[in-house]
């Protein structure tokens, strides 16, 4: 497979404080490449220093076979970028936005009218030509978002949180949009939060925390791995910690599953979580659910508990 | 085709990169979409640019005028107009590239989508600039249309003015640059406008000769740019055209392309860590 994107010991200090600590990763044609973590794991520094956004410390970065910064004007013809922020032309409205950014691409005019209305046809904002921006839903806004990013036929799109805020709607029909152009060659690099969304789109993902890379492969992978096939949730009762409640169940749990506490949950991850249920003393009063184990797991096992702000 | 990785140190520019060695002609997409925006709006702004130096001109050139009688042996409204041309073009591109410039640098991330494309950092510092000038040609356009009909304009070299509206509006576009690259906040701008383009407006011979100030406050006023503008346009004005223009509009070309320079450069410290 082509690389699209190679990054080695990649670095990103703003003073003494290190924002992506020597990461390194490749992404290959018509991938679809995720970043997940927690806010402030270095993910949207990693999206702006690719997009020639941000100059790169330490190590190196190649996009598209050039390295960033240096090659800053023929790497950002080749790719596509949709930032976190919207950052639409506000002044302006729906068409025009694209047609003006069509002019900083240097697309000529014709062939720019072109494909904006294909673009907004593509995205199912046909109707809204003339709108202004400030007239859009949130959902519409990113739609645009991701249209304006297209408009000079990227080799590579950018998403820095595609769907934040967005209704299950508005991200659905996101989600359906970005894989039609994986299937049309797109190579698709994403961060998101979402975990059922780096499920759906990501072919391969890393996640990261405090500026490097914890773990990296594909989602399904990632879950057996890192979290078993199957979860087994049992919550506390007010009196009780890990062991009382381990106690207060049996205890005869099968080789093989481990055992994590929250505040009020014990958590049984396992290949099999059948054999971990008939093992155990439940009462018909006790809260369990017994449910696949899923991205998210991994990505707390793997980043803790604690909240991030 | 593999390049040597970047060095450790931030690079506000890189080894063997000139300063403005980034330009190029895409700053006029920027330019260009600062032109589209204006086409919406452009009543209410030209009636803004034009309306305060037109009071000036009325209520100074009427008013006081009457008490002054002549200057330098011409009527006091006609000594005032081609400085109030200047005026008009200083405010004009000032307006525009510390409110508007800061608006689109901030809380619109206009400059960061358009960082997103090929256009670089200097060509949209240049294309806010050659906005700001064109601003200024725009509002001195609008002032010599109204002061020929109050029959203010007498000589030919008059239309030349046109282009010196455009050179001064480059000039305080780009001091006015430095300054949004600076600025905090939009309070920031009001120290700007009193401490800066206030005594430019009041101390650059608009009014009255700069000869008519001490020796100090004299040497003071040759340090403002708009001096220089006002001598030029004065000059048109009134016919009598020679050489020492020439001066006066190397003085503003010089400054200009340094404010520039500092622009991109304070520009490029704010927005690339």
């Amino acid at each position: 497979m082509t690389t699209v994107l190679s990054a080695s010991d990649l670095t990103k200090r703003f003073g003494s404080f290190t924002a992506v600590d020597g990461i390194s990763f490749n992404v290959g044609k018509g991938e679809c490449f995720g970043f997940l973590g927690p806010n402030g794991a270095g993910k949207t520094t990693t999206m702006r220093m690719i997009t020639n956004h941000l100059p790169v410390t330490e190590g190196s970065l190649s996009v598209l076979g050039m390295q960033v910064m240096a090659n800053a004007r023929k790497v950002k013809a080749r790719i596509g970028v949709v930032p976190q922020e919207n950052n639409l032309d506000t002044d302006l409205k729906v068409l025009d936005n694209l047609l003006i950014y069509s002019r900083y691409h240097g697309i000529p005019m014709k062939e720019a009218r072109k494909r904006a209305l294909q673009l907004l046809e593509f995205f199912q904002l046909a109707d809204h030509v003339k709108s202004p921006i400030t007239q859009l839903s949130g959902g519409m806004q990113r739609r645009l978002l991701i249209a304006r990013a297209l408009i000079n036929e990227p080799e590579l799109l950018i998403l820095d949180e595609p769907t934040t805020g967005l209704d299950p709607q508005a991200r659905h029909v996101i989600w359906q949009k970005l894989r039609q152009l994986q299937s049309q060659g797109v190579t698709l690099i994403l961060t998101t939060h979402y975990m059922d969304e780096a499920q759906q789109l990501c072919d391969r993902l890393v996640i990261m925390d405090h500026g490097r890379i914890l773990i990296e492969g594909s989602p399904r992978d990632l879950i057996t791995k890192h979290a078993g096939n199957e979860v087994v949730e049992i919550r506390l009762r007010d009196d009780e910690d890990r062991e009382s409640c381990l106690d207060a169940i049996g205890g005869m749990i099968p080789e093989g599953t481990e055992v994590e506490c929250s505040a009020d949950t014990l958590y049984l991850y396992s290949p099999d979580a059948t054999k971990v249920l008939t093992g155990l003393a439940l009462d018909s009063n006790r809260t369990i659910l017994h449910r696949r184990a899923t991205l998210e797991d991994v990505f707390l096992r793997l980043t803790g508990r604690d909240l991030r702000e | 085709m593999s390049e040597p990785a970047s060095t450790g140190r931030p690079m506000l520019i890189r080894k063997g990169e000139r300063l403005l060695g980034n330009l190029s002609l895409r700053a006029f997409t920027v330019w260009y979409r600062d032109i589209k925006v204006w086409t919406k709006f452009y009543k209410a702004s030209i009636l803004g640019n034009l309306g305060e130096p037109l009071l000036y001109l009325l209520a100074m050139g009427w008013g006081l005028g009457r008490m002054v009688g002549t200057v330098n042996g011409i009527p006091y409204i006609e000594f005032l107009a081609p400085g109030l041309i200047c005026s008009a073009a200083m405010y004009a591109a000032t307006f525009e590239c510390t409110f508007g410039s800061f608006t689109r640098m901030t809380r619109q991330s206009t400059f960061d989508a358009i960082l997103a494309t090929p256009v670089s950092l200097e060509d949209i510092v240049a294309g806010e600039i050659l906005w700001g000038g064109t601003k200024g040609f725009l509002s001195g356009t609008a002032m010599l249309l109204v002061m020929s009909l109050f029959g203010l304009v007498n000589s030919f070299w008059a239309v030349l003015a046109l282009g010196l509206a455009f050179l001064i509006g480059l000039l305080f576009a780009s001091l006015s640059m430095i300054v949004t690259a600076r600025a905090p906040s939009y309070d920031f701008f009001s120290y700007y406008f009193t401490l800066v383009i206030a005594p430019m407006f009041l101390f650059s011979g608009i009014f009255f000769p700069v000869t008519n100030l001490p020796g100090w406050a004299q040497t003071f006023s040759w340090f403002l740019p708009l001096t220089h503008g006002v001598d030029i346009s004065r000059a048109l004005f009134t016919g009598n055209v020679d050489w020492s223009i020439f001066a006066d509009l190397l003085w503003l070309t010089v400054f200009s392309v340094l404010f520039f320079t500092v622009a991109v450069r304070e520009i490029r410290k704010r927005i690339i860590l």
